[in-house]
């Protein structure tokens, strides 16, 4: 019996193996959605909990595991943003501070990473993922679980408010 | 909107933004996953309570059944 087919039947040791070949893929995955290497870190946890949890729902002559592993940590990403909806907090500089590079840098950095936060979860995704890590449509449409069309849309919907947000704020591309 | 817009929304994404596809991951988590199994509370499907609470309710009103039961048990 295979690994996937003893890990749908409930085994333990095919999970844990399954968990140490694609532990770094899923928290690669989930950095990419929530920046944020600790809260990365528990959702890969979370991600692999889910998984083990439906292990009775996996096909496991037939099923892609690491789509499937996508799938589940998109998810368990995009309920942690939900949950976690709140405000970069933005460093306090004083007006006339002279700005190094480095410090307009981070400044903007933060700007957009504000602008960012204040999108709906799912458009924030679909940006991050789109535009940021340049992942392509296709791929990111199968990790959402929506069409690529729709990924289209979220992305131009996302960028036109974040584009509105960051004009507000004096940021102009 | 239009694509330049779009591309120059992108270009200053790039430019703030670092993409994480290279983030590596600095230690093993599968201790931290076994924690997680061990403190997995062993529960009952709500339909075990149901057949449960169905025994009981016949044992109850009908104890005439119980030495049925215990014959097939």
């Amino acid at each position: 019996m295979g690994l996937l087919a003893r890990f749908a039947a409930g085994d333990v040791e095919a999970f844990e193996a399954l968990f140490r070949q694609y532990q770094c893929e899923v928290y690669r995955w989930i950095m990419r959605i929530v920046r944020d290497r600790a809260a990365a870190e528990d959702l890969t946890i979370e991600t692999f909990w889910r998984m083990y949890r439906a292990h009775a729902r996996f096909d496991g002559q037939k099923g892609n595991c690491a789509a499937w592993l996508r799938r589940i940590a998109t998810n368990a990403a995009l309920d942690h943003l939900r949950r976690a909806r709140r405000e970069v907090p933005l460093p306090e500089d004083p007006p006339d501070a002279v700005k190094t590079p480095a410090a307009e840098r981070s400044e903007l950095q933060q700007t957009i990473l504000s602008a960012m936060n204040r999108l709906s979860p799912r458009l924030r995704v679909a940006v991050l993922l789109a535009l940021v890590e340049e992942e392509p449509y296709d791929s990111i449409a199968q990790a959402l679980g929506i069409s690529v069309n729709a990924v289209k849309v979220r992305v131009f919907r996302g960028v036109r408010i974040l584009r509105k947000e960051l004009s507000a704020a004096g940021v102009r591309p | 909107m239009n694509d330049h817009e779009m591309n120059e929304m992108k270009k200053l994404f790039k430019e703030a933004l670092s993409p994480m596809r290279d983030a590596e991951l600095g230690r093993d988590l599968w201790p931290l996953m076994l924690e997680r199994l061990a403190a997995w509370p062993l529960r009952m499907p709500w339909w075990d309570w149901v057949l449960l609470a169905g025994a009981g309710a016949t044992i109850l009103f009908v104890p005439g059944v119980i030495p049925a039961l215990l014959y097939h048990l």
